[in-house]
């Protein structure tokens, strides 16, 4: 007993591994897009890593002779109203937009999947509080509501971080509830009760790691809202200030240029912020897909 | 019906409470001194500590949401700092631009949303059906203002059959004297055509803008639900007895298919409401969203918190009725109800 305890509780018997990822395969292959869409966050992480030093320009340095010109061999995105170069922008931009998704997914991943956890494993009233709670975000339009958090905590990026973690809170919570309740009085989770474990320790050790998957998928699915959140926060001019690269206050930039032809300055961040999101949700799909046990035949 | 309706109104009251409690809490949390904020910069320190007390700041925080909740059933939202005006007048001097928006966009989505979707289930496979998971796919992966922006470049820019993107009347139009606030109505009403003409002109781009990003929830539920039913035996008992095909789907299968679609509906006006901010923005649309997005860069927080509250009761009030229409297209809704 103590030899299952002690080992890491997310990782499997190594042949159930090797058995994952064999199905893992054989679903990219059956399903060409998900691979693709594997793909694609890797291009993201790397641009988000390593983007700001393999850029032909520096994104911030302004060429006002150069200002306004369509997409070139010399600038592949063209340039903006100063003159910086388009493309240097939406790549340097990857960092910043990752980052803010990533850090708000995790932290409504650990808050609401704990909460969620605590609420389908114990009921009563940590229950009744967690749901409440859940209801009354559930009450207001997401949206309008992250604009209300931020221009309550102030205008920062951190604000937005927090704001859309807290909107995202009862997607997450409620899935790690439900799924949390039907385990409950599940033969290993009353075994390793019977076996004197502590209830927090029953949680960590035998619900959270069963749980673990199905909310990897839901944290695939809400990084694409995560992004399209914080680019619209930021695209009101919230959060990220100029001249910082960022996806969403670029398009805002080059709104004003829209109805005088420069279509180029919105068009390369909106398309940028388009992939991401897109990206996101193929590949949540694709995650589904493996980790569903209703397809794992 | 009428003790059904009333227990339904009973369960929308926890969630305008806590909206309420969210909306208290925002106020409670600004940045800074809220006291010396309002008394602006060059405010002694006597001047703060009289705002203080004049904001009622300086009691206890249950003190405070009483004092708050007082305020609010007489419909004092505090007053603007940029318009100088009460923000209750502000809000609903824009709320029928806004609102005008919304609900034609939601009208467009729903046209087209709906008939696609049947097709896409009732001919599964066919063009119409990747047309439909293409439509899908895309319009959750679309950022509403970058779907704005393109549009006006194409429409406005290259094709010009557009009106440019300023608001919600041509400046050479003389927009009637207002009698409900929606243009389009008040049109209608004193039967001015050419107005109305110019403002269908202009409502046009912003509210297709808001209906591709609805469309994808809407025709994804429709076409899933209408699938479900389909295959179900009533469907197959009256193509069995031999009704037209037309009556099948439309008279059997679709109202039976509807429910799952207007609980949808219920969804999507929450990202409508958040997406009209963005739009707003796009269109320099005078509706509430941009009211809220311009105080918010100003640091003029009543309106913001105005807004969000505004928003807040009016998607409650919408799940109630969604909820009642709920009962209206199905009786058994009703009687278990």
């Amino acid at each position: 007993m103590t030899a299952v305890t002690d080992t890491a509780p997310t990782a499997p018997p190594a042949s159930g591994l090797m058995a994952t990822l064999r199905h893992a395969r054989h679903v990219i292959g059956e399903n060409p897009v998900t691979g693709l869409s594997f793909g694609l966050f890797a291009l993201f992480l790397v641009a988000a890593v390593i983007g700001p030093w393999i850029v032909p320009y520096d994104p911030f340095e302004s060429d006002t002779a150069a200002a306004l010109q369509a997409p070139s061999a010399a600038h592949w995105f063209g340039t903006d109203q100063v003159g910086r170069d388009i493309f240097s922008r939406v790549v340097a931009a990857t960092r910043l937009d990752m980052a803010i998704a990533i850090f708000s997914v995790a932290l409504v991943f650990v808050v609401g999947g704990l909460a969620g956890v605590a609420a389908g494993y114990f009921g009563g009233w940590t229950d009744r509080i967690v749901g409440r709670l859940a209801d009354t975000i559930m009450a207001f339009p997401l949206f309008v509501l992250a604009m209300g958090i931020v221009a309550a905590l102030g205008n920062t990026v951190t604000n937005i971080v927090i704001a859309t973690a807290i909107v995202n809170f009862p997607l997450y919570a409620r899935i790690a509830r439900s799924e949390a309740n039907i385990r409950r009085e599940a033969g290993f989770v009353q075994a390793a009760r019977l076996t004197g474990n502590s209830e927090m320790r029953t949680v960590l050790t035998q619900i959270v790691p069963n749980i673990l998957p199905i909310m990897m998928v839901q944290m695939s699915l809400t990084m694409g809202y995560a992004i399209l959140n914080a680019a619209g926060l930021s695209f009101i001019g919230l959060g990220v200030r100029p001249p910082t690269p960022e996806w969403g206050i670029m398009v805002a930039e080059g709104a004003a240029f829209i109805v005088s032809g420069e279509w180029w300055i919105a068009l390369f961040p909106g398309l940028a912020l388009m992939l991401a999101v897109f990206c996101f949700n193929l590949m949540g799909d694709g995650l589904r897909d493996i980790i569903d046990p209703q397809r794992r035949t | 019906m009428l003790s059904s309706f009333l227990r339904r109104l009973a369960t929308a009251i926890p969630s305008l409470i806590g909206v309420i409690i969210v909306t208290f809490l925002l106020t409670r949390v600004l940045p800074g001194d809220t006291a010396a904020y309002f008394a602006g910069p060059a405010a002694t320190p006597e001047a703060i500590e009289e705002i203080r007390v004049k904001l009622g700041l300086d009691k206890s925080i249950p003190e405070q949401f009483v004092d708050y909740v007082g305020a609010l059933v007489q419909g004092d939202l505090g007053s603007s700092l940029t318009t100088g005006q009460p923000v209750i007048q502000d809000i609903i001097d824009r709320l029928p631009a806004s609102a005008e928006l919304t609900l034609f966009g939601l009208f467009i989505a729903i046209a087209v949303a709906v008939p696609l979707g049947i097709l896409a289930a009732v001919r599964q496979g066919s063009w119409i059906d990747h047309l439909c998971r293409i439509v899908a796919t895309a319009g959750v992966s679309l950022p509403v203002f970058f779907t704005g922006l393109l549009l006006v470049y194409v429409f406005y820019y290259i094709l010009g059959w557009a009106p440019a993107p300023l608001g919600r009347l041509d400046v050479f139009a003389f927009p009637p004297d207002p009698i409900t606030g929606f243009l389009l109505i008040d049109c209608v009403l004193v039967g001015d055509w050419e107005t109305l003409g110019s403002a269908l002109a202009q409502l046009a781009v912003p509210s297709a803008t808001l209906a591709i990003f609805a469309l994808a929830p809407i025709t994804r539920i429709t076409r899933a639900s209408m699938l479900s039913v389909l295959s179900s035996e009533f469907v197959r008992t009256a193509r069995a007895s031999g009704l037209s095909p037309f009556k099948v789907i439309v008279g059997y299968a679709f109202r039976n298919a509807m429910l799952p679609v207007i609980t949808t509906l219920g969804m999507v006006f929450s990202f409508l409401l958040g997406a009209n901010v963005l739009v707003e923005k796009v269109f320099a649309w005078p509706g509430i969203g941009s009211y809220a997005v311009e105080a918010l860069i100003a640091s003029d927080y009543a309106p913001v918190q105005g807004f969000v509250l505004a928003m807040a009761i009016m998607y409650v009030v919408l799940n109630l009725l969604i909820d009642l229409l709920y009962g209206v297209i199905d009786p058994r809704v009703r009687i278990e109800g």
